[in-house]
């Protein structure tokens, strides 16, 4: 290690950070687009080429807005907070390649890394919550805690089927395991375990109640506003970029292509490209998801958790593990043992979810009976 | 020492180093140009236009205490499974089975506490 090393790494890491300001800018672009088209609007037209430069002028209103310090608060842990929820956030980044050849430090434990310092954000949102004195974020501080926890396991678990599979944590050599096939055709069900565990952890719809606007108003962040609020806000989409881009990188099969053309340099650029585009297709239908579906109540999303994915994932490890172990059994068996387990559990949730929803229905329809039945009365 | 073990800590501490400078440069500038004008309804919490009137941390129920537990036990599990999932292939075979026993304790572990409607929101 030499001094010239560090500041080679300093400059890395400085344009990572720039890079993922950009990316952030951009995601918040195509989510209002990508909102707004679904709900057959226009989204965002005026600053700029169809709205472009409008996430710009967001930062430039929110970085000149007041920054309120709530009277009541415990100033330190309010004022605090967001950099708690900011830095692991950014720090996952050291291990995570953009493409081929592409990454600050390849650590050899670098899913461990990953799994480890995510977990760092919860402490963050709870001391927003607690921080802000106001009831409402203490709720959803609690809320946020109680969430990410539980969906924490079904998340380690599906990282770690992945970690038997390919028998690496680095995350370079993981890609390069699926030169030939991605893992997605040979763990369906650890993407969707992945999928579902990392929408939750990144607190989006339908995982959202712990700043629900409807029922918190806002969870932790109720009282944030200015500077303070929009590094909660850059964390979110940082961490949503990130949950993505794991997706990418271990199911989907990374930056590898059939046949990526050219060698060297240009490779390397065209498979950033390759991860980029796979990324945005990811995040796009973490999008598409917030825009269909309603939100889930609390109860239902510790039961969904803790009934559904949680024996689901270790099903899985198990099952992985075994197949891994026992030579004499083929590959093959994992996928067909992978969605007959997936056919299982859209089954149970079906029948169990459809039957509350019937209830639901024949309630309200009784309810409207006798009040139909109560205005005859009184005429 | 592997090759590169303090290097990576080093990359890893100018990370922290320059996410933690920029969000506190954030601030700076955010201090530096946007409006400070304090006043005592604006400082209050905000509880959708209604005065708070009782002490700001008023007591909660924490529901899920138990939820809680039983995460410390499942992620001190994942603690243990990580380092198994490398070396499982080429240890010794009592490393698997043992570890697929620990795996099958915990499962009924989630299973008695289940059917004790430990899950249930109450």
């Amino acid at each position: 290690m030499s001094i010239a090393d560090l500041f080679n790494y300093f400059s890395y890491v400085s344009g990572l950070f720039l890079s993922l300001t950009i990316i952030v800018l951009l995601l918040v672009w195509l989510e209002r687009k990508v909102l707004a088209r679904i709900q057959m609007r226009m989204g965002p037209m005026r600053v700029g080429f169809h709205g472009a430069l409008q996430p710009i002028a967001d930062a430039i209103k929110l970085i000149s807005k007041e920054d309120i310090l709530p009277a009541w608060a415990d100033k330190l842990v309010y004022w605090f907070a967001p950099i708690v929820v900011f830095v692991p956030a950014f720090l996952l980044w050291v291990t995570i390649p953009f493409g081929k050849n592409m990454v600050i430090r390849s650590l050899d434990l670098g899913l461990f890394f990953i799994v480890a310092i995510s977990v760092l954000s919860v402490l963050g949102l709870i001391m927003a919550g607690w921080g802000s004195a106001n009831k409402y974020a203490v709720l959803g501080g609690l809320r946020a805690a109680g969430q990410l926890m539980s969906y924490e396991i079904p998340l380690i678990m599906a990282i770690l089927t992945i970690a038997i599979l390919s028998q690496s944590l680095n995350l370079v050599e993981i890609v390069d395991k699926q030169s030939q096939i991605p893992n997605i055709f040979i763990q369906p069900l650890g993407l969707v375990l992945f999928f579902i565990a990392g929408l939750a952890e990144l607190g989006r719809t339908p995982f959202d109640i712990h700043h629900a606007e409807s029922e918190v108003v806002g969870g932790p962040f109720v009282e944030y506003s200015g500077a303070h609020w929009s590094v909660f806000f850059l964390a979110e989409y940082i961490n949503t970029f990130t949950i993505s881009i794991l997706t990418v990188l271990l199911f989907l099969g990374g930056w590898h292509w059939p046949n990526i053309p050219f060698s060297g340099n240009l490779q390397t650029i065209l498979s950033v490209f390759v991860v980029l585009i796979k990324t945005i297709l990811v995040v796009s239908v973490i999008f598409w998801i917030r825009a269909t579906y309603p939100r889930l109540r609390i109860d239902q999303l510790m039961s969904f958790g803790w009934k559904m994915l949680i024996p689901m994932a270790f099903i899985n490890v198990t099952i992985t593990a075994c197949i891994i172990y026992y030579d004499e059994l083929p590959l093959w068996i994992l996928p067909i043992l992978s969605v007959i387990l997936l056919i299982l559990s859209a089954v149970i949730i079906q029948r169990k979810f459809s039957k509350n929803i019937i209830n639901t229905v024949q309630v309200i329809s009784a309810k409207s009976l006798l009040k139909e039945k109560s205005e005859v009365d009184i005429n | 020492m592997p090759l590169g073990y303090d290097l990576n800590w080093a990359v890893i501490a100018i990370m922290g180093f320059l996410g933690l400078s920029s969000v506190l440069g954030m601030f700076l500038i955010s201090f530096l140009i946007a409006p400070k004008r304090k006043s005592e309804i604006k400082d209050a919490p905000y509880e959708c236009g209604i005065l708070p009137d009782s002490y700001n941390w008023s007591q909660i129920n924490i529901r899920y205490y138990v939820f809680a537990i039983l995460f410390l036990l499942f992620d001190i599990e994942a603690v243990f499974l990580f380092p198994w999932a490398l070396i499982f292939v080429k240890a010794v075979p009592i490393v698997f089975y043992e570890m697929i026993l620990f795996i099958a304790i915990l499962f009924f572990g989630l299973i008695y506490a289940w059917k004790k409607g430990v899950l249930e929101w109450q």
